[in-house]
């Protein structure tokens, strides 16, 4: 897994509430074998017209998004599915950090595993990086890992959750088998225990 | 000792490993793999080197993007045979069971887990699939993954997992006639929100869960997700274990009164406490459907839509206006009368022998009606078998209804069976998200009730109008 420890970067706002993991990635791309090459689907049945051709109204497509690598996105992001195709997605158009009020459970752990960053802020915080973000596309938006903590805006320094281990694991670049694989004494000797 | 829930005590009875600010290390029982999420972890574990822990602890089918249609007329586009093709060489390799298409043991997962007697109260069962939380109406922790912790699974048969808070949702009252355990979840998403219980795990009580049976528990924790909760769980009973006993995989003779005397401890202690409760009354329900496009937005049959009005907060205003814009639905209005095109029954939720007698109860001698095209799929072959046995097959199809073989077919529409742009469908499904049934299709889950008598009227239909006649 990429090492995640600050990033800075414009952003792409997508105010809508509740975007499930059928928006981020349908279904119907899920029949891969490989988990590359998702980052043409994102967002497929919003970003792209009937004859396939882009669809000039959906904010992925517009040029001030090219290259960004921070989601400004509305409450509850990443409901639904358990499909990790959805961080893959994600991640394979360029993203390394979604920044909402709140998002789903399983996406959220999904995320952590692939170095994307969910980066939950309060309400007021999240509206003021919405507005300025929609205000001015080339607002540049810094996470510090480290720190927890979301800069860039005037006078706007918020701090943001995640757990200790889900922290170095992205710090460090840490695969999480690597950690669950070390205990595989204790592992074995719970299974002798239960038989 | 210190009262605990049922969960508590699911949850300490399987951590392995606890390290201050670590996740726990939880031992799974039982994992469930399907052709869909599973590939990329049978990968990585080739790329580095891994054997396959536990392979008796893991089993597999073949479900999301089967085909339903007889054998002689089955189309698979060359993406899915070689994702079905890849799961038969994973699991060769590895050496897991696996229930193939056209097994007589092949079905939807999450119907096949219980009904082979593979999940038992007091188990930890995971599966790259979020409906998971199925299995927890026997009293199993059971939750939904992604394919990195599919491969944590097989790897190490244990997770990385922090402890969720729990959240009782009791059940009282008893229900009128026509109301079904999908109104009861459907009536839960309605109240809390598709987020409303992000972050824990339910434990569903009081008297209406209790008279519930197995199947309709099992819808209920179903849709656990579909409030945001991972997993669902209900005290086993002897609901449970009549429903269990005798069952291929469970234990038998001695092993069996063994295994129910401890079963009968998984219950929530007295003087236990959740973290939070929410009380639903469901004598007061009335059948629910869906009008947009997650299951939170619901609302009872008879009710009239929402205006933009009804919502205090402006993102959720937006998100109202823009479901509204999808379903091209004029709000405030009735939804009852609605012409719709296509009528779905099946999927873990509502796919099993009961859903189908419910369903066929209201076709026996009507007819569909024109124009509506209807699909019944039973979520195995058991259950197909069952269904055929009593007859109900002949009653579908002489009302003109689809009569298919097993599989997600329609709730998730990879197979080939999908809405076309535009449509409309009544649908015994999980999920009325934007595209969810095909593209451009449009969505209002509904109990099988309420499904079949939208099939017979060829409008958004209250059934109790035909169960009365």
């Amino acid at each position: 897994m990429a090492k995640f420890t600050t990033l800075t970067s414009h952003a792409v706002p997508l105010p809508a509430e509740n975007v499930d993991t059928d928006q981020i990635i349908p279904a119907r791309f899920l029949k891969v074998t490989d988990k590359h090459g998702l980052g043409d689907s994102l967002f497929c049945d919003w970003r792209y017209l009937k004859d396939g051709s882009n669809n000039p109204d959906f904010v992925l497509n517009e040029p001030a998004s090219q290259g960004a690598q921070i989601l400004v996105a509305g409450n509850n992001f990443g409901s639904g599915s358990s499909r990790e195709h959805a961080p893959w997605a994600l991640v394979g158009w360029g993203f390394r950090a979604i920044i909402s009020t709140g998002f789903a459970d399983i996406f959220k752990s999904n995320s952590l595993k692939n170095g994307l960053l969910p980066v939950e802020v309060s309400p007021e915080v999240h509206k003021a990086l919405m507005e300025a973000v929609q205000l001015d596309r080339s607002t540049k938006i810094t996470i510090d890992l480290q720190t927890q903590s979301v800069t860039g805006l005037d006078g706007l320094e918020a701090t943001f959750p995640i757990d200790e281990f889900s922290k170095h694991c992205l710090l460090e670049g840490i695969d999480q088998l690597g950690y669950l694989l070390s205990f595989d004494d204790q592992i074995t000797r719970y299974e002798q225990q239960r038989t | 000792m210190e009262p605990k829930t049922l969960f508590q005590k699911v949850w300490d009875d399987h951590v392995v490993v606890q390290e201050p600010d670590r996740p726990a290390v939880l031992y799974i029982d039982l994992h469930l793999i399907h052709e869909v999420t599973s590939p990329q972890a049978f990968t990585g574990l080739r790329e580095r080197g891994l054997e396959v822990r536990r392979p008796e602890k893991t089993i597999a089918t073949m479900d999301h993007s089967t085909p339903t249609l007889p054998k002689s007329l089955w189309v698979i586009d060359d993406q899915a045979k070689a994702q079905l093709r890849q799961l038969e060489r994973n699991c060769e390799e590895f050496g897991i069971e696996l229930f193939p298409l056209g097994d007589s043991r092949n079905g939807i997962v999450h119907v096949i887990g219980p009904e082979r007697g593979f999940t038992q109260p007091g188990k930890t069962i995971v599966c790259g699939d979020s409906h998971t939380s199925t299995h927890g109406a026997f009293g199993a922790l059971a939750f939904g993954i992604g394919t990195s912790e599919v491969e944590h699974v097989l790897a190490t048969q244990c997770l990385l997992q922090r402890k969720p808070r729990t959240l009782e949702v009791r059940v009282d009252g008893q229900a009128m006639p026509g109301v079904t355990a999908k109104d009861i979840i459907l009536a839960l998403c309605a109240e809390i929100g598709t987020g409303g219980a992000t972050g824990y795990v339910i434990e569903y009580t009081g008297s209406a869960i209790r008279g519930l049976d197995m199947e309709g528990r099992m819808t209920v924790c179903n849709m656990s997700i579909e409030a945001g909760a991972r997993a669902g769980m209900i005290a086993p009973d002897e609901t449970t274990f009549d429903y269990l006993k005798e069952r291929e995989r469970v234990p038998q003779g001695a092993d069996w009164d063994g295994a129910v005397e401890r079963w009968r401890q998984l219950r929530t202690d007295e003087g236990a406490t959740f973290d939070k409760t929410v009380v639903i009354d469901a004598s007061k329900l009335e059948p629910m459907i869906t009008y947009g496009t997650n299951p939170g937005m619901g609302m009872q049959i008879s009710e009239p839509m929402p205006t933009t009005d009804s919502f205090d907060d402006p993102s959720q205003q937006a998100a109202f206006e823009k479901a509204m814009g999808y379903m091209g639905l004029e709000p405030g209005t009735q939804l009852l009368g609605k012409k719709i095109d296509v009528v779905f029954i099946g999927s873990c939720t509502n796919s099993r022998i009961g859903d189908l007698r419910m369903a066929a109860g209201v076709l026996s001698g009507r007819k569909v009606a024109d124009g509506v095209r209807t699909l019944v799929v039973p979520g195995s072959h058991d259950i197909k078998k069952q269904a055929e046995a009593e007859g109900l097959d002949l009653i579908f199809k002489e009302a003109g209804a689809e009569w298919r073989e097993p599989g997600c077919s329609m709730c998730i529409a990879m197979n080939g069976d999908n809405l076309e742009p535009g449509q409309y469908a009544v649908s015994t499904s999980n999920r009325n998200f934007e595209g969810r049934q095909g593209k451009g299709g449009r969505t209002f889950l509904a109990s099988p009730l309420t499904a079949a008598a939208a099939a017979v009227t060829g409008k958004v239909t209250d059934p109790r109008s035909l169960l009365l006649s």
